[in-house]
């Protein structure tokens, strides 16, 4: 077999080879171009040669096999892979710009900017873990941003596909994978559980908001496998300015247990972008560790190595969805908001990891100007949000299943469909309007949601309109 | 080359003809058959003339171990397929008898190896259905992809560059690219069109598409309960039919 000599000119199934960006254990990044191609590209080559660390090329397969299949704003977009007898190599865009990896030196960073880069971390995890994807090396060289804003995950070597064969599984018998991000179940092997990678971001938000690593930079057995059973010190113990809201949705991110982080990337994202309804538990206030004696009982815990059978991933993702409804306080009926509720409570009492958020928007004027303050001197906003918990209570919902959000627009139809968008929704709720004379004056605001929300959306009536009427 | 696969029809009309409609329907231009075109089913004349018709056409064809039983009474089979079986040799003619007769134990096809049940030892009718057994008939074989039935169940085990092998149950409709990277192996166990036995009721079978080097695992559902009830008309063991309405 006579490889083609990799080196700078050098072309290879109509790509030229312009010039080496990193030469590493695993593979070398060589920078190309190909007539009539106009997205900047990258070259993946393995390094597979005798004597190489097969983990190289069990770990390449499972990318080739991984990233066609990937599409989107969060991942580099594939353009081609190359014959495993002639030349094994992956082709795929190349993100501008460097790497979170870079930015270690000025850590720790401002709490609102840690905030911000989990916000979009998240909001890329969840996008891939709705492509059956599970990262496993979520880390700071693993994650850019575009020019845009958005993160982009790259390097899905050691990453699990739910619907494709697991390769790595029973390669090595050492757990791979990053020390310091690496999840306690993957240190047990356990490799399809999607919250594995909302744990390691929750390092990286430790790390990046505090300057130290949750659970050090051991990576001997032992080291690693102290994070079974000893939590990380506070951030609240380390830096006294340190925002409960903050604390709280970083320690859930690392818990031990996966079942009691956060069920998914798209429930972390939405806390992370509503700070002041985050939900304080003990979390928020902790200054110390846990006692010696919880210590020493996780470590003695014989469940600890126990397998765990999960469902498939998409109906784990599926069981813990973000409900939004859309309530009307103003021309809404009594009979309507009670019928929504009944609509809301169905989907709640199914799905106990589901979250509902509760909207209302306050319609601006087109020309009028407007006070945010009523003739009476009430704020506006203050009472809908009263109103809207008001409507909520009888549903009975623990604190952090709820959040009541009052958007501010010209048109609430826009409004609603921005919140969805922004916020990951997956399912709306709203009523249609009853009177058929606004309908016909101001248009639907559910017809126009509808047919433009990217999610499920459910129109909701009072009851079966009459025929005649 | 799109090629669709079946194996274990077992006599099941049905589910066969629902499942030659649906991968011509994908656009299929090759059929491979796994063997086990009789027994269990109430329709093993059928059946086989259909095989031999398309075999005629340029499909392939390997022997299953109850096409073997037909004309050799030693060959062991469980006792209610030994009923089923005495049932089905008062049903073929003999131009059938001769074709199934006639068929190979294994198809070699370059890359790719076609055989009933394992390829380490083909006429012992072993089973797939571990890491082990997986292990033994990779070793066996210097083909790339090994596709057998046989198990009545659809599992892909591979093997990598270091001997490891990986199980996978695949989910339907998802295509798997079989990575031809050095030392990369592939077993694929198919489903059963006639006697599903994975708790889809829904008929097994798959498409291999040989550019892209994509397998996809396929069900076609079909009329369950008339299949059920020629079985029973027929008076072949209820349990045959029973089984077919929950796919196990």
């Amino acid at each position: 077999m006579v490889r083609p000599f990799l080196e700078l000119g050098a072309t290879i199934d109509r790509f030229r080879i312009d010039e080496c960006l990193h030469q590493g254990g695993m593979a070398t990044l060589w920078r190309v171009s190909r007539a009539g191609t106009t997205m900047p590209m990258l070259m993946k080559v393995p390094r597979i040669a005798e004597g190489e660390d097969p983990a190289a090329i069990v770990s390449f397969e499972m990318e080739q096999m991984i990233l066609p299949r990937l599409s989107g704003i969060h991942v580099p977009k594939f353009v081609a892979a190359g014959d495993f007898a002639v030349q094994p190599y992956i082709v795929v865009e190349r993100i501008p710009g460097a790497t979170l990896f870079q930015r270690l030196p000025e850590l720790p960073l401002p709490y609102a900017e840690v905030a911000d880069l989990g916000l979009k971390i998240a909001a890329a995890l969840d996008d891939l873990h709705r492509q059956h994807v599970i990262h496993l090396d979520v880390k700071p060289s693993n994650i850019m941003f575009r020019p845009t804003g958005e993160a982009v995950l790259l390097d899905f070597g050691l990453s699990h596909h739910d619907q494709l064969p697991d390769l790595m599984q029973e390669e090595f018998r050492l757990p791979f994978g990053t020390a310091p991000y690496m999840s306690p179940e993957q240190l047990l092997g356990v490799r399809n559980d999607p919250r594995s990678d909302i744990f390691a971001l929750g390092v990286l938000l430790y790390f990046f908001s505090t300057g130290v690593r949750p659970f050090g930079e051991s990576e001997t057995m032992y080291g690693m496998r102290r994070r079974l059973w000893r939590d990380p010190i506070p951030p609240r113990r380390l830096k006294p300015d340190y925002p409960a809201w903050l604390q709280e949705v970083v320690l859930r991110c690392i818990e031990i247990e996966p079942a009691w982080r956060y069920p998914t990337a798209a429930q972390l994202a939405f806390e992370l972008s509503h700070p002041d309804q985050v939900k304080l538990t003990n979390r928020s206030e902790r200054l110390e560790r846990d006692p010696l004696t919880t210590v020493l009982r996780r470590r003695f815990n014989k469940d600890l190595a126990r397998s765990i059978t999960l469902p498939a991933m998409a109906r784990q993702i599926s069981s813990a969805p973000i409900v939004a409804v859309a309530v009307d306080l103003v021309e809404g009926s009594t009979l309507l908001n009670d019928a929504l509720r009944i609509a809301a409570e169905r989907i709640l009492a199914t799905l106990p990891s589901a979250r509902l958020a509760c909207l209302n928007v306050l319609k601006l004027g087109r020309i009028t100007v407007d006070f945010t303050l009523d003739e009476q001197g009430h704020n506006k906003r203050i009472d809908r949000l009263v109103a809207l918990k008001h409507w909520a209570e009888p549903l009975k919902l623990e604190n952090h299943r709820l959040t009541a959000h009052v958007l501010e627009a010209v048109d609430p139809a826009n409004a609603i469909l921005e919140f969805v968008q922004a916020n990951h929704i997956d399912q709306v709720l709203i009523g249609a309007r009853q009177n058929s004379l606004l309908r016909n004056l101001l248009g639907s605001v559910s017809a126009k949601v509808a047919a433009e929300a990217p999610c499920t959306v459910t129109i909701v009536r009072p009851g079966r309109t009459s025929e005649t009427a | 080359m799109l090629i669709a696969m079946f194996a274990d029809i077992h006599a099941n009309r049905q589910a066969f003809r629902a499942c030659l409609a649906q991968a011509s329907d994908f656009g299929a231009e090759q059929n491979v058959f796994l063997g086990d075109y009789v027994g269990y089913g109430a329709d093993p004349e059928w059946t086989v003339t259909t095989v031999m018709d398309l075999v005629e056409k340029g499909a392939r064809a390997v022997l299953g171990n109850h096409d073997g039983a037909v004309s050799n009474p030693r060959e062991r089979l469980n006792v209610e397929a030994q009923t089923a079986m005495e049932w089905t040799r008062g049903e073929l003619g003999s131009a059938e008898r001769r074709f199934l007769e006639g068929l190979p134990l294994t198809l070699d096809d370059g890359e790719r190896l076609y055989v009933h049940s394992e390829a380490s030892s083909p006429k012992s009718w072993r089973y797939v259905t571990s890491i082990d057994a997986a292990a033994r008939s990779i070793i066996a074989t210097t083909a790339q992809i090994t596709i057998c039935g046989h198990v009545h169940r659809p599992a892909l085990y591979s093997m990598s560059v270091t001997g490891k092998i990986t199980a996978f149950t695949p989910k339907t409709g998802s295509a798997i690219q079989l990575l031809a990277g050095p030392g990369r192996r592939w077993l694929a166990v198919l489903g059963s069109v006639g006697q599903p036995r994975d708790g889809n009721p829904a008929a097994s079978y798959a498409m291999l598409d040989t550019e892209r080097r994509e397998l996809t695992y396929c069900r076609a559902p079909y009329d369950v309960e008339e299949a059920a009830t020629r079985i029973r008309k027929n008076g072949l063991p209820t349990w045959f039919a029973d089984r077919l309405l929950v796919g196990e």
